[in-house]
């Protein structure tokens, strides 16, 4: 193979093989670009028409050892001509930059599939950080796939030589060369990638020619060095038409906040301080000041939702994003935002916990947290988004509740959703529903503490509002008038009254949509981040013939009105979650079902295949 | 400042002569009889009308503790927090709406222990708030723990063989924390508090204020040995800009540096020597401030520093006003670096 990139044995047109969809995952040193490389493929995925869904996968540590298990960095992308819904269970292709990329991720892959390795990297030292005794490239071990060894750091060297570039920067254009191979296997346009390419090094020509060139490399060596035998083809998927872009879940959460703003003329607040894996809300929000969004990077998480509630109580649109461990810092506050009943939004991203936990991996671990965790009866409003995309729709929902009910609203997104991504149908801005302050009453009518019938949400009177001079705080507030009050029987009066706005919220609650029929044997009720997983094996399972359908919940406090009924429509109910079982307990607690848990808790999201194993194990056990 | 002076005071323009009963909310005062805090109150209520802004854009936030409960007190808007975060509530008022005068009332425990961090970053954000911080070394409301201001070896509940910890210095720690404006008063010289809390008011950016407050109940005469009647004149010095350090009953006294230590002098008031020094509250490097905060003997009152610079506000809304040059626009907003249409 050595002499393969200089003399091409022909210009060949290896056959065209059309599938239906692929997975596909890149892994390399956390330096190696990996998380670039997979965002590239996916772009060049959208323009193909295919639908798709990607997740990144990296470690903590910023620079972890070069060359160890511990700093690879993946990014996995499912690209089909029909609706994806998940990043996949396997790969069908692994791209690995080195042995710790192939070591960690190469048991992954399918039995049968494709591990495309550089070859260069397989150096004895290499070898031996990645924890490997002999060359696995030639002791067999790899022997149930399809190893295609390139040696991707020399072609690349010499696709570029003639740029003067030094032997580190000729080495850093690999991704691309790796990009280029990947693009030919696929039938993937090279146009958007050279053309971001040239965006980004415009300053340096030398650098957009050497990854071009690279680019192109590979691709042209893929092609002459007949290294698959075929190709593939994956064709457009039937999709809604209408402009798309690709969107994470913690970009459309940043996107729902300012949007949220824009509909309610009400200035969009974001105290946070940083933490994994919701930082990039806050980098992406300190980019929306020409929209008057004020961003403030705390001195610690308390101060981030104190500030909060002071741009609230001053009448701005309030939000704190934040993940678990941040929550636990912010509860007492929350307590300050329940008592005084302001407008304010959480946004918990959530990570593997307990304590630090598993800061980049992803868990549904802190619902009950949002729900219960604080001192005293302190209801909260939970939601919750299902994909990348929905956590646009839900920080827009979050917001319009939290200002319609004057309350604090919990927002649960997870790693998973926060930085996976997938196609977004770009929504008319001139469209949003509006929503805003409701107008302050007369002053002779007007307490702090009187409430809407309707909502029995408290009037927003900020300072400046001459007359409507008031005192908040902490201490049990005297009904109607808002002074402190200790008495027993207003304070029985109060705790009421808050549960009870809670609950009206209730009314805002759209259907509950059932994916199946109302009545069967099994329903799957999920919530969060595993939408796609329950989604895609429900799906297969009712392809199979099976009696099952599910439900998916966005609201978790309170829980939809009708889900009650739903649930007496089935002989099991599985709640499949990535915790002990958390939604289970709420069910259990509210329903009386005799429901069961499905709990995975791996850092992971649920592979397609494992949820239907469990629903499989669950209606042969379940037979009487 | 005449005790009844205030009184007359209309505000600018057209608007109703405003007085201190304007500022007194309709709520009982709940601290133990002779508590310091009532004085501060007062002193506070008297300046108001004098400043000239309508009290609906005025707001008083606290923490948790004896002096927290001050917000109540005043019929201005107010926010009584959580214990330590006065000043993070306050920020996000300043920052949501420029035009409202804050206040932060916090206490030696609420503002240095569980709130300290939060000073450190407010003062060095320069966030425009004035911060009145009460003093009395002593926890209160929970009855009676030392404080981090108790005097190292203090006998208290929950220190019965004495404290060990050392206490912190809080015109110290502001001035550490980039503080423009650092000052001292005594809670039962209201007149002196006045002008302290009237330059406070008008100083752009934070202020802060630690006002030597006593404890009648659990730390009764925290103060005695250097402000009361009897001894204050020998034990504290006022500075004021531009004048030389002088105190004692009868002027007689001076500060004057030995090498890097301060020295008191005593000399004929007519005559005192050109060697003292002298206070410049407008000294761009905080050291001079720093080395007044240290001095205990006499103890230094008065404002330790007044220097302004762009606050926290100015900076944040200067930036959106550039970035507004950029015309929003939600849709591109939406749509971001890439999009691709999917024919119908």
């Amino acid at each position: 193979m050595s002499d393969t990139s200089t003399q091409p044995k022909k210009s060949s047109a290896a056959p065209i093989e059309e599938i239906e969809s692929a997975v596909i995952r890149f892994a390399g040193d956390s330096g190696d670009g990996i998380q670039l490389t997979g965002s590239q493929f996916t772009t060049a995925t959208a323009f193909a028409g295919n639908d798709l869904a990607t997740f990144p996968d990296y470690p903590a540590e910023i620079r972890a050892p070069i060359g160890t298990v511990a700093g690879v960095s993946g990014f996995q992308i499912q690209f089909s001509s029909h609706e994806v819904l998940t990043p996949g269970d396997a790969p069908d292709v692994l791209v690995a930059m080195n042995p710790a990329a192939l070591k960690a991720n190469g048991k992954d892959v399918k039995p049968g599939g494709v591990l495309i390795v550089n070859k260069d990297a397989f150096t004895p030292a290499n070898l031996q950080k990645a924890g490997y005794e002999k060359d696995p490239l030639e002791d067999g071990s790899l022997s149930a796939w399809r190893v295609i060894p390139v040696e991707l750091t020399r072609l690349t060297r010499g696709a570029v030589e003639d740029l003067g570039l030094t032997p580190a920067q000729s080495e850093r254009c690999k991704n691309f060369f790796a990009l280029g191979v990947m693009y030919w296997l696929y039938d993937r346009p090279l146009e958007a990638t050279s053309r971001w390419i040239e965006g980004k090094f415009k300053k340096n020509p030398v650098f957009v020619e050497a990854n071009t060139k690279a680019l192109h490399a590979g691709h042209v060596y893929a092609e002459s060095a007949e290294l698959f035998g075929h190709h593939y083809r994956v064709r457009k998927a039937p999709i809604t038409p209408g402009v798309y872009r690709n969107i994470t879940g913690n970009e459309a959460a940043a996107l729902g906040f300012v949007a949220a703003s824009s509909a309610s003329g009400l200035t969009l607040w974001y105290g946070s301080y940083p933490i994994t894996p919701a930082s990039d809300v806050l980098h992406e929000l300190a980019k929306c000041k020409s929209f008057g969004v004020k961003t403030f990077q705390a001195e610690d998480e308390i101060a981030a939702i104190g500030s909060s509630i002071g741009a609230s109580f001053a009448g701005m649109l309030a939000v704190t994003g934040t993940s678990g461990p941040g929550v636990a810092l912010k509860t007492e506050a929350i307590g300050l935002a329940v008592m005084t009943e302001l407008p304010l939004v959480i946004l918990n991203v959530q990570r593997g916990g307990p304590s630090t936990g598993m800061p980049t991996k992803t868990e549904q671990s802190d619902l009950l947290q949002a729900v219960y965790g604080r001192n005293g009866d302190c209801p909260v409003p939970v939601l919750a988004a299902a994909t990348p995309g929905d956590c646009f729709a839900m920080a827009y929902e979050a917001c319009r509740l939290a200002v319609k009910y004057m309350t604090p609203v919990m927002l649960l997104t997870d790693g998973y959703l926060a930085n996976g991504s997938e196609p977004w149908l770009v929504p008319d801005a001139a469209k949003l529903a509006k929503f805003g302050k409701p107008a302050l009453l007369p002053l002779s009518e007007y307490k702090p503490y009187t409430r809407d019938p309707q909502t029995l949400a408290r009037p927003w009177a900020t300072p400046g509002a001459k007359g409507y001079e008031h005192r908040l705080g902490g201490l049990e507030k005297q009904d109607v008038t808002g002074t402190v009050s200790y008495d027993g029987e207003n304070h029985d009066r109060m705790v009421r009254l808050r549960a009870e706005k809670v609950e009206k919220m209730a009314q805002d609650i759209p259907p509950t949509e059932v994916l199946g029929a109302r009545k069967g044997k099994v329903l799957l009720v999920g919530w969060g981040g595993t939408y796609g997983s329950i989604t895609a094996a429900v799906q297969n399972l009712q392809k199979r013939g099976a009696p099952v359908s599910a439900v998916h919940l966005r609201h978790l406090n309170p829980l939809p009105p009708d889900l009650g009924e739903i649930l007496k429509g089935f002989d099991h109910v599985l709640v499949p979650e990535l915790n002990m079982g958390q939604l289970i307990k709420v069910l259990r607690a509210k329903y009386l079902v005799p429901a069961a848990g499905f709990n995975k808790i791996k850092g992971q999201s649920f592979k397609v295949f494992e949820i239907e194993a469990a629903v499989d194990a669950l209606l042969k056990g379940g037979k009487n | 400042m005449d005790r009844d002076h205030d009184e007359l005071q209309t505000l600018p323009g057209s608007g109703p002569m405003l007085q201190a009963k304007d500022f007194k909310s309709d709520q009982m005062v709940r601290w133990c009889p002779g508590c310091g805090d009532f004085a501060i109150l007062s002193a506070v209520q008297k300046v108001m009308p004098t400043l000239g802004i309508p009290k609906e854009k005025i707001v008083f936030v606290s923490g948790i503790g004896c002096s927290s409960r001050f917000p109540y007190y005043m019929n201005t808007f107010g926010f009584h927090s959580i214990h330590g975060r006065a000043l993070t509530v306050a920020t996000g008022v300043k920052c949501a709406n420029p035009d409202l005068q804050v206040w932060v009332v916090t206490g030696d425990g609420d503002g240095l222990s569980i709130g300290g961090n939060h000073l450190l970053h407010a003062l060095r954000r320069n966030v425009d708030v004035k911060v009145l911080l009460f003093n009395n070394r002593i926890y209160g409301l929970t009855k009676g723990q030392y404080s981090p201001t108790s005097e190292l070896g203090k006998k208290t509940k929950s220190s019965p063989m004495g404290t060990i910890d050392v206490p912190l210095n809080p015109i110290a720690v502001a001035l550490a924390s980039e503080a423009g404006f650092v000052a001292r008063a005594v809670d039962t010289d209201l007149a002196f508090l006045g002008e302290i809390l009237t330059r406070a008011a008008k100083h752009k950016g934070s202020a802060f204020i630690e006002i030597l407050q006593n404890c009648v109940v659990f730390n009764d005469g925290a103060w005695d040995p250097v402000a009361s009647k009897d001894v204050r004149d020998d034990r504290m010095v006022r500075v004021a800009h531009g004048k030389p350090l002088i105190f004692g009953k009868n002027k007689e006294k001076g500060v004057r540096l030995n090498g890097l230590e301060p020295e008191v002098v005593t000399f004929d008031p007519a005559a005192p020597p050109r060697d003292l020094l002298m206070h410049d509250e407008k000294a761009p490097s905080a050291t001079l401030a720093t080395f007044l905060s240290r001095m205990g003997d006499p103890v230094a009152q008065g404002i330790f520093r007044a220097v302004e610079r762009p606050t926290l506000h100015e900076l944040m809304d200067g930036q959106i006003e550039q970035a507004k040059a950029a015309a929003p626009d939600l849709q591109k907003l939406l749509k971001g670096p890439e999009t691709w249409t999917v024919a119908a």
